[in-house]
């Protein structure tokens, strides 16, 4: 059952790890700065170092190297055809020929940054939040005065994923048992439409059912979350390292000039 | 369609933002204790379907379903697709912190459009005229999305106005299929439980 589940930190263990201990208020707060960090970096050498922090980090909070690889290299495909065009299209100084296209040595370079830095964002994501469990994702936006109603959504649409997903491999089953094969036809999108069309009606009675069990029970609004503890010293600590390295990543960009 | 992190320009990030937020707002207005699982369990199987995969010739795409996602949930489609980024960004490890605003602006802003245009539309009319409206509601908010999608592109800089073309040619397929998917959906949900689609998101289930 557990090679279903949709919603799985990459870590094993939420309380492993150098990360996994962390306030998650922190860990967010973190991620949001080094985030907005990276992407207003200009110089290649900034981008390479706190990729190598972030994946140091990474390490550090014993991750599944199997899963994190095959996402990182997912989204790498998708940022490798989303620059794809770029090189030919940037003026410069022209490097190659595709085509009649040139490929301009500034269009690479472009490419190759913002490449570099989509990459940098993942791997901080994944160092920072990547052992986050959906309950403490939730415990975190609380702290930070995210708005209850958000948070509480945020909770039940996680909650009800999982269930949803195995009410849909179910369907699906069925389909199979009567021979059903997805293929690229009208018959096959008609059979998939109405397939979501089922999930919705059931997801539909599923939540009067959910509404009548929860007003039973005094449901009011939100979910009561465990109060977060006051930030302990390993907290304290996290956040001045954190600190220090940003100072010495943004030293690092002021040193090096960006190469165009 | 998502944009990732450090393509776009910090305008059109912070305009994406300023955007989103405001959307997020007047989605939770329509959320009340009443219709809070609803909306949840509906985003949660609009979730679930951005994880089928259809074929198309050779290759395969993901379902989107913006267009259903807006005539189903109304202004509510923004928080929904909020959440549904971010989880994808959490647990998937897609990243696009920064630009989850404008991803959420570009994929939400067509539901409400949908909604809005066709909405009324598919509660007056049946049958054939239905489907095939149903049909434009599916495909226009993919188009819509691309545009957008190619319109935030282009903003950031001329180099990716071609990149912007290219969004919006690979997506005609998909266009193509995603509409005759909502069709089918909704004519579906139009005869097996039109509470679903009549409900609306204001109304209270429980009363």
């Amino acid at each position: 059952m557990s090679r279903h589940i949709v919603l799985s930190p990459a870590s094993r263990n939420t309380t492993t790890g150098m990360i996994g201990v962390i306030d998650p208020r922190f860990r967010i707060i973190c991620t949001i700065i080094f985030a907005v960090f990276i992407v207003s970096i200009t110089s290649w050498q900034a981008v390479v170092a706190t990729i190598v922090a972030a994946a140091v980090m990474v390490a550090l909070s014993l991750p599944e190297w199997r899963k994190t690889l095959r996402r990182v290299l997912t989204m790498d495909g998708f940022i490798f055809a989303t620059l794809l065009l770029l090189p030919f299209t940037y003026p410069g100084d022209t490097v190659f020929t595709v085509w009649g296209h040139t490929a301009s040595q500034q269009g690479i370079y472009q490419a190759v940054m913002i490449g570099l830095k989509a990459n940098a964002v993942i791997f901080t994501v994944m160092a920072f939040l990547g052992s986050l469990g959906s309950t403490d994702l939730g415990r975190g936006m609380m702290g930070l005065y995210i708005p209850t109603k958000l948070t509480t959504l945020l909770m039940f649409t996680v909650r009800y994923i999982d269930v949803l997903h195995h009410e849909y491999l179910r369907l699906r089953q069925a389909m199979r048992a009567r021979a059903f094969h997805l293929r690229s036809n009208r018959h096959s999108w008609k059979m998939t439409g109405y397939l979501v069309g089922m999930l919705l009606v059931r997801a539909h009675d599923r939540s009067e059912r959910i509404v009548w069990a929860m007003k039973c029970r005094g449901f009011h609004g939100h979910f009561h979350f465990t109060h977060l503890p006051r930030p302990a010293k390993s907290d304290y600590m996290f956040l001045l390292v954190m600190a220090v390295i940003l100072v010495m990543l943004i030293t690092l960009e002021a040193l090096c000039p960006p190469l165009i | 369609m998502h944009i990732v992190d450090g393509v776009l320009s910090t305008e059109v990030v912070v305009a994406g933002a300023v955007i989103a937020v405001g959307g997020i707002a007047l989605g939770l207005r329509q959320v009340s204790i009443e219709n809070m699982p609803r909306i949840a369990l509906l985003s949660a199987v609009f979730f679930v379907a951005s994880l089928i995969h259809v074929p198309i010739g050779p290759t395969s795409i993901h379902l989107i379903m913006n267009g259903l996602l807006g005539l189903i949930l109304g202004w509510a489609a923004v928080p929904a697709v909020f959440i549904a980024l971010l989880l994808q960004a959490v647990f998937f490890g897609f990243g696009g912190i920064t630009v989850l605003g404008v991803n959420t602006v570009n994929m939400a802003l067509p539901a409400i459009v949908v909604w809005l245009i066709f909405g009324p539309i598919l509660a007056r009319t049946e049958g054939r005229t239905m489907m095939i409206a149903a049909f434009l509601a599916g495909s226009s908010s993919i188009m819509l999305s691309a545009i957008m999608v190619g319109l935030s592109l282009a903003l950031s800089g001329q180099e990716f106005v071609a990149t912007a073309r290219l969004v919006f040619v690979t997506n005609i397929p998909i266009m193509v299929v995603e509409g005759f998917l909502t069709a089918a959906a909704f004519g579906l949900i139009k005869k097996v439980r039109p509470a679903l689609l009549l409900s609306g998101p204001n109304t209270s289930l429980a009363a």
